[in-house]
Order: C-alpha cells, then structure tokens, then sequence
C-alpha cells in the first residue's frame, strides 16, 4: 500500500467531510445545531430518571446512565457517519463514482469522512459531560479519573467503531431504497444490547448474550470506570471482570469485528463493481 | 373531434379538480409506500427499539407500570411527528430538489390541495405504523389500557392530528425558502421535540411554562389528553383538564390550517420572485 496516497485519502477525506458537516449554515447556527441535539437526547433521560427519582440524582444508577448516553454519541456519530459518506455520495451528491476513479483509496476515504462527525461528536461529548457535573451533579473527580484508561478505551472504541462503520458501508453499497436506515437500526440495536443506558440484568437472558458478544458492552463499562471507578463496579454485570479483563476482551472483539469490516467490504465493494452499484442513484 | 370526446377529453375544475387532487397526491402515500415492504420493516423497527430501550429505563429504575404505557403511547405519536418533519415539511424541499416542485407549480391544481393530499395520505400510512407500534409494545411489556371515555379519546386523537398536519403544511411553506440547510432544521427539530412534547414521561413534570409553550406543538396536549383517558393514573399526570385541552387543540387546528394557507400562497410569491423554485443547493 502506498502511504502518501493512503494519508492524502483520508487527510482530503476528512477536509471534505467537514466542510460538507459545517458549512451549511453560519459558525453560531451550526454550534447551536451541534450542541441542542445532543443535550436534548440527554435531557429526556434525566428527565425520566427525575420524575422516577424524585430528583434524587445521587444514586450510583444516575451517573451509569448519564455517562453510557453521553458516550453512545460516538456510536452514531462515527459508526453511522462512515456509512452514511457512501449513502451521501451516491445518492445525494452523486459524487461516488469520481471517487472510484480517482486515485484514492476507497476505505480510507469513508473512514476520514467520518472523522468530521467524530469532531462533532466529541464537542456534543464534552458538552453534554460538562452540563452533568455542573448542574446535575455527576459526580466526576478529576484527580481520580483513571486517565490513560480512559484514553487508551475512547481511542480504542473510536478505531472500533469507525471499523464497523465501514462494514456497514460495504452493507450499505450493495443496499438500495433503505441503505439510510442501516447505519441507524445498528446503532439502535447497539443502544439496547450494550447497555448504554440500563444495566445489562435489565435485559432478559437470551438477549443479555447477545449484549456480552457486542465490543461496545466492554467499551462503556470501561470508560464508566475510569470516569466514576466505585460508581460503576456497583453494578453486577460485568463486576466480576477487572479493568484489564475487561480491556483484553475490548481488543479481541475491536480486532475481529475490524477484520470482519475489512472482509465484508472488500466482498460487498467487489459485488457492488460486478452489479453496477457504483453509480445508482434511486432518488429514495 | 372525435379525440376531444372520449373520456380523456373530460376536464375536471373546481372542487371537483380540488378534491381529485387530494386523493392523487395522498395515493403514494397511501398504496405507493406500502409496497416498499423493507421500509415498513424499518419504520416498524426504529420507533421499536427506542421504545424498548426507554421501557428498559424505567424498569431499571423500578418505575410504576403505567410509564411503560407512557414510552409505549409516546413511541407510536413519534411516527407522526417524523412524519410531519420528513414528509409534509421538508417534502417541498424534496421536491425542489428532483424537479417535480415547477411542475406542481405550473399544473392547473391548486397547492393547498397537494398539501392537503400529503397530510391525508401521510396520515393514515402513518397511523397504520403508529398501531402496530402500539400493539407490538402493548403485547411485548403487556401494558393495561382503561380507557375512560371514547368519544374523548377519538375526539383529542382527531384534533391533535389535524392541527399537527396543519402545522406540517405550514412547516412545508416555510421550507420551501429553505437550500440544503432544510435537511439539518428537520434533523434537528427530533430530539429537543421529544423532550418538550413529553414524548415519553408526561409533560406535567416539566415547569409549567415550558409546559405551556410546548402546547403549540398539537402532539404535546394530544398525547397529555391521550394519557388522561386511556390509563388508570391518568388523571393525576394531566398538565390541563381533557376538556381545555380540546378546546385549545381546536383552536390549533384552525389556526394552522388558515395560516398554512396564506403563509404557502405568500411563500411560493417570494420563491417566483427569488427564483427559489428550480433551484438546488447541494
């Protein structure tokens, strides 16, 4: 593989993807636009929680909730933002088929497309984070934070994700009429299996192995634990693992389901060029 | 001569060609969409999945039953409203964007009664996704219904719906002015909606302000209303009394409708004047 084609592929990507996220409108519109979204997804839970809780946000069950939210952005910011380039550029732009025939790299192309979303998603992230500890009282101590576990996690689950983003990008080529709600059913279906918002006991038995084989269940838990370390061990899930059982088990299925990306869209991109998906437009 | 008598040369005007109009626009919404099986299943499938997740919330939270209920009903009115975001405000803008905006335009109907064909057909395919959703989450977390009175209910359910496309043809007026930029301001009016509609906790556990200003939406006292007469607490969670709530929704109703009207006729002026019309701002 050729290394400036591959960083020019991805580094153009990444320009292109965001300018096509931000300039639609002016910087104080697209701030606001970034930030309501995603305090709004949080809002509805800590109003849920304080209408159940009598506004009794001290529970450990609080900030377990709270947290898994505000890290699930990542989920559909990158996952979904890599697959939707292709949905974006075929159907939208009609722009897919330049890019086959320039001289870049396919997959390293949607991967930097979605890079403007994992912008995008970390201030949503940090804001939403921020909101928590100022007025809702999630109890984050800086000086207790476990910080190269959070660090090596996020980045770990952010290559993670952006891996199965391409797999569904290759699902996504091979798709007409529906190929927009791929990205979104997996992230919903990821919602309730990892546990993002409730602990996994919530789910019955045969579901709750399903959540145990999804690479997002151990990302969570590990970034809950760096964050609010006592906290999030209270829940019975996942406590008998410890941080670095729990990390091995993050690098095994990162490094499977990463493997599987790279198959499925090599097959999918192949049977894409045989059928002449490239350049379909369905106008859905 | 003889072609100008068969059938064909049969020419509907007035409100016969208003009415035909209606019917030929809510068609694909109505026969067209339903062949798409794939996205039936997707349509059935999203709204699913929030509702179990919210559900599961709750039950971690060990919450009384009847908010299962709430998330059940707030799931299947979330049909709606995206459909009053995707399909009645932003579908001029579609329209806009693969052409057939001019030929509406320059067709001898009138608009209105293209607007009035989409929210009609849009409503009831959406109302048919609404009802599985609520059987499906219903029979999944074996939710208990003690409805109150009928003809209340059917009343609140008629006007929220008709205030609520009434609100979506004057949202589609307003996006016809609207370039690439129509696709963020729909994408954004999902999630801050769900919280101040009270989508899935009842809107009396906002501040009452709030509360008051989210009742412009139609689906905030619809479902309030809703909740009041279908579940046995209902009338300890109602933010007003059933009987205001219809009242207010009527009035609603009416004032979206006549504003959509005048609000399209001024909107399409401008669109003629700024040639806004054929344009497409990818």
């Amino acid at each position: 593989m050729n290394f400036s084609e591959s960083w020019r592929s991805f580094r153009m990507a990444t320009w292109l993807g965001w300018q096509i996220e931000s300039n639609w409108t002016d910087p104080f519109l697209f701030a606001v636009y970034s930030i309501v979204k995603p305090l709004s997804g949080a809002a509805i839970l800590v109003v849920m929680y304080a209408v159940i809780s009598q506004g009794d946000f001290t529970s450990p069950m609080f900030p377990y909730i709270y947290l898994g939210n505000a890290f699930y952005i990542y989920v559909g910011a990158v996952m979904t933002g890599v697959s939707w380039a292709v949905v974006d550029d075929r159907e939208h732009y009609k722009t897919l088929k330049y890019m086959y025939i320039a001289p870049i790299r396919i997959p390293l192309y949607l991967l930097g497309r979605g890079v403007a979303r994992f912008i995008t998603g970390s201030i949503a992230v940090i804001i939403t984070i921020t909101a928590g500890v100022l007025f809702l009282k999630v109890p984050l101590n800086f000086a207790e934070i476990n910080w190269p576990l959070f660090f090596l996690t996020l980045i770990l689950g952010v290559i993670m994700l952006a891996m199965l983003g391409l797999l569904l990008a290759g699902i996504t080529l091979t798709v007409a009429r529906h190929e927009g709600f791929i990205g979104e059913a997996t992230a919903g279906a990821l919602y309730i299996f990892s546990g993002a918002v409730f602990p996994l006991d919530v789910l019955p038995n045969g579901f709750r192995q399903v959540g145990f084989f999804m690479p997002t269940t151990y990302w969570l838990e590990l970034l809950r634990r760096s964050l609010v370390g006592n906290i999030a061990e209270a829940f019975p899930t996942l406590s008998a693992f410890s941080n670095g059982q729990l990390l091995g088990i993050l690098v095994a299925l990162s490094i499977f389901f990463g493997v599987m990306g790279v198959f499925v869209f090599r097959r999918c991109d192949r049977i894409a060029r045989e059928r002449g998906l490239i350049d379909r437009t369905t106008n859905y | 001569m003889t072609a100008l008598n068969t059938k064909y040369s049969h020419k509907d005007t007035g409100w016969r060609l208003f009415l035909k109009t209606i019917l030929a626009r809510a068609y694909p919404r109505i026969i067209g969409q339903q062949r798409e099986t794939s996205w039936l299943i997707f349509d059935l499938l999203m709204p699913m999945g929030t509702v179990i997740a919210y559900v599961l919330v709750y039950k971690a939270l060990n919450a009384p039953e009847e908010y299962v209920g709430f998330v059940v009903m707030g799931g299947a009115m979330t049909a709606f409203w995206m459909n009053i975001l995707w399909s009645m405000s932003s579908q001029l803008y579609w329209e806009k964007e693969t052409g057939n905006l001019a030929l509406y335009i320059m067709a001898p109907n009138s608009m209105m009664a293209i607007l009035l064909g989409m929210a009609l057909g849009g409503m009831l395919a959406t109302a048919l996704r609404a009802l599985v959703v609520t059987l499906l989450g219903s029979w999944i977390f074996d939710v208990t219904y003690a409805v109150t009175d009928f003809f209340q209910l059917f009343a609140v359910f008629m006007l929220a719906m008709i205030a609520l496309y009434g609100m979506g043809m004057m949202m589609a007026s307003a996006f016809l002015l609207f370039g690439r930029e129509a696709w963020h301001m729909a994408n954004l009016a999902q999630e801050p909606i769900f919280l101040a509609s009270g989508f899935y906790f009842p809107i009396k556990s906002l501040p009452f302000w709030v509360a008051a200003g989210a009742s412009i939406i139609p689906l905030t006292l619809g479902m309030d209303a809703m909740r009041q007469l279908v579940f046995p607490s209902g009338s300890k969670i109602g933010f007003l009394n059933v009987s205001t709530e219809i009242i207010i929704l009527s009035v609603l109703a009416v004032l979206f409708i006549v504003t959509a009207k005048y609000l399209l006729a001024y909107v399409e002026k401008i669109a003629v004047r700024e040639g806004r019309l054929t344009e497409s701002r990818r």
